[in-house]
């Protein structure tokens, strides 16, 4: 590995082109440091939720090379997927959270199929729920919260293994302004508290223009601007 | 410490999810119980029909019958060569004195004509009763005999036998063949059930994988249910083999048609097949859950 330590993640000259024939990204080129809160932004079809399935291994690049946290993520083989799982947290705009299990079993889960211990689990559970500030709604079910509740769970569960790196996809998608500014203060305390870095795909461009961090457009599957404390750009849309 | 851990926890998870998912779960169950029963009076059949050959084919006899020349001396001389060839299981030797009183006791009729014979009018000839171990070269082993010196002529009804073996062989090969289908049937079809169960939870597998779960701690609860699937799946069927057969087996009071076919003494019979089922229960529940779940794994 060429590199500064500080290079977390690393993407070289990716494509992809979907079986259907549609190419998703073009010869994509990106850097980003550990601790960093990146956005990326572009509207539907821009890439940007290929971009985030390829650094979590849901899809593999067609071309080109992944370097998430000294992983070689293209390469890695089906079987061997949890091990880069178990680095990151990932947060969708559905939550995907069990519908028959509580709150504090949700988070705990996470935990119980990497084979944690029950007293590890109880504390680590309770500290992530603690930063999300559901410390009490530990024995409610996913439909008795609301849904920006809901997300949060969602959010204690990506970050209770304490992942160096947390994948968001359009976390407040399904969120109104208000509820969607809580989450982000939620993901802006994790980033400050923990040093977790932070991706996160959306189209609100409130939320991107209120956070003055890095942007990132993409557009057709091409990055057109890469911004430091960047704007929401309206050719993006 | 971990993996040991992990699977307690499958256990559980495994027991959960059959009582949480109850409704598929019964549909799982009744299809292995249905197919199992299946299979179990197949192999009920299939067994007691290889016992039927078996017992024929113990019936078979060898008869030798001695040249009338050859003295008592003579006897023990062939007698001699007879036990060095390998594929005779018995030898029995009855004198045509012997013989001529067995005739004369089986009937009036005979005891008539005969019993003026003097002895040296006895017509009969001196034999052996030979049974044989293995029936398929019995026309080998006759012909040896015939060879010996001293001896007259061997007779063993070779037509019928030769028809017999023929027709054994054949229905060896169709239980088993029938037995086969039913098991490859099963499976298929408790490999479909089972993935509806598991169609179901798609989102907790991909929930599991999300939070990177291996590929092995996903499968295991997964394999464990359909163990305990498989478990309670042929209990029924169970119960049927050993109500079911002590029943037949009373019915029939032990023999169909002949004291000659006799039906397998119910112990420890039955208990045997119980094990049977019990294993094909459970391997099949374990091999249609690894195989729905797979699908969902991408390996």
């Amino acid at each position: 590995m060429d590199g500064d330590i500080l290079e977390f993640i690393r993407v070289k000259d990716v494509s992809k082109q979907y079986k259907n024939g549609v190419t998703a990204v073009y010869d994509l080129n990106l850097k980003i440091k550990k601790g960093d809160f990146v956005f990326i932004i572009g509207g539907t079809g821009s890439g940007k939720s290929t971009l985030i399935k390829m650094l979590y291994r849901e899809e593999k690049p067609t071309k080109g090379e992944i370097i998430v946290g000294g992983l070689n993520v293209a390469k890695l083989r089906n079987s061997k997927v949890y091990k880069l799982r178990r680095k990151l947290g990932i947060v969708f705009q559905d939550y995907r959270l069990l519908q028959k299990s509580t709150v504090y079993e949700n988070v705990a889960f996470a935990l119980e199929v990497i084979g944690t211990k029950k007293e590890e689990i109880h504390e680590k559970v309770l500290k992530a729920l603690e930063l999300v500030g559901l410390k009490g709604k530990l024995r409610n079910y996913p439909d008795q919260l609301s849904g920006g509740e809901q997300q949060r769970v969602a959010i204690a569960r990506a970050i209770v293994n304490e992942p160096k790196l947390l994948l968001c996809d359009e976390p407040t998608g399904n969120l109104d302004p208000e509820k969607s500014m809580e989450i982000m203060k939620v993901l802006e305390e994790i980033n400050n508290a923990t040093g977790t870095t932070i991706i996160m795909a959306t189209h609100d461009k409130d939320i991107v223009n209120k956070m003055r961090k890095r942007v990132i457009t993409l557009k057709d599957g091409r990055l057109i601007s890469d911004e430091e404390k960047g704007k929401y750009h309206n050719e993006a849309i | 410490m971990k993996p040991f851990r992990m699977f307690v926890r499958s256990i559980r998870d495994a027991f959960k999810s059959v009582f949480r998912n109850f409704s598929l779960s019964l549909a799982s169950i009744s299809c292995i119980s249905i197919t199992l029963i299946i299979v179990a009076i197949a192999l009920l059949a299939s067994l007691n029909i290889n016992n039927f050959a078996k017992m024929i084919k113990e019936d078979v006899t060898i008869v030798v019958f001695v040249d009338r020349e050859v003295e008592e001396a003579g006897i023990g001389v062939i007698r001699a060569k007879l036990d060095q060839i390998s594929n005779i299981s018995t030898i029995t030797y009855k004198s045509k004195a012997e013989l001529r009183e067995e005739m004369q006791a089986s009937s009036s009729m005979l005891e008539a004509t005969m019993k003026d014979w003097s002895e040296e009018d006895n017509p009969l000839k001196d034999t052996f009763q030979i049974k044989v171990e293995d029936i398929e070269k019995i026309d080998e082993t006759a012909s040896t005999i015939e060879k010996i010196d001293g001896i007259d002529s061997v007779n063993y009804g070779e037509t019928m036998v030769n028809k017999f073996l023929a027709a054994f062989r054949m229905v060896e090969k169709g239980t088993i063949l029938a037995v086969i289908l039913l098991i490859v049937v099963t499976v298929f079809l408790i490999i479909n059930t089972i993935k509806l169960t598991i169609f179901s939870r798609k989102r907790e597998i991909s929930i599991m994988r999300l939070v990177g779960a291996s590929n092995f701690s996903i499968k295991m609860p997964f394999v464990i249910e359909g163990m305990i699937l498989g478990v309670i799946g042929s209990i029924i069927p169970i119960l049927i083999v050993i109500y079911g057969y002590y029943a037949m087996y009373r019915h029939f009071g032990g023999q169909i048609f002949s004291p000659l076919i006799k039906l397998i003494t119910p112990e420890p019979f039955i208990y045997l097949i119980s094990l049977v089922v019990l294993v094909i229960g459970i391997l099949v529940g374990m091999i249609g859950s690894y195989q729905a779940v797979r699908k969902y794994l991408k390996i």
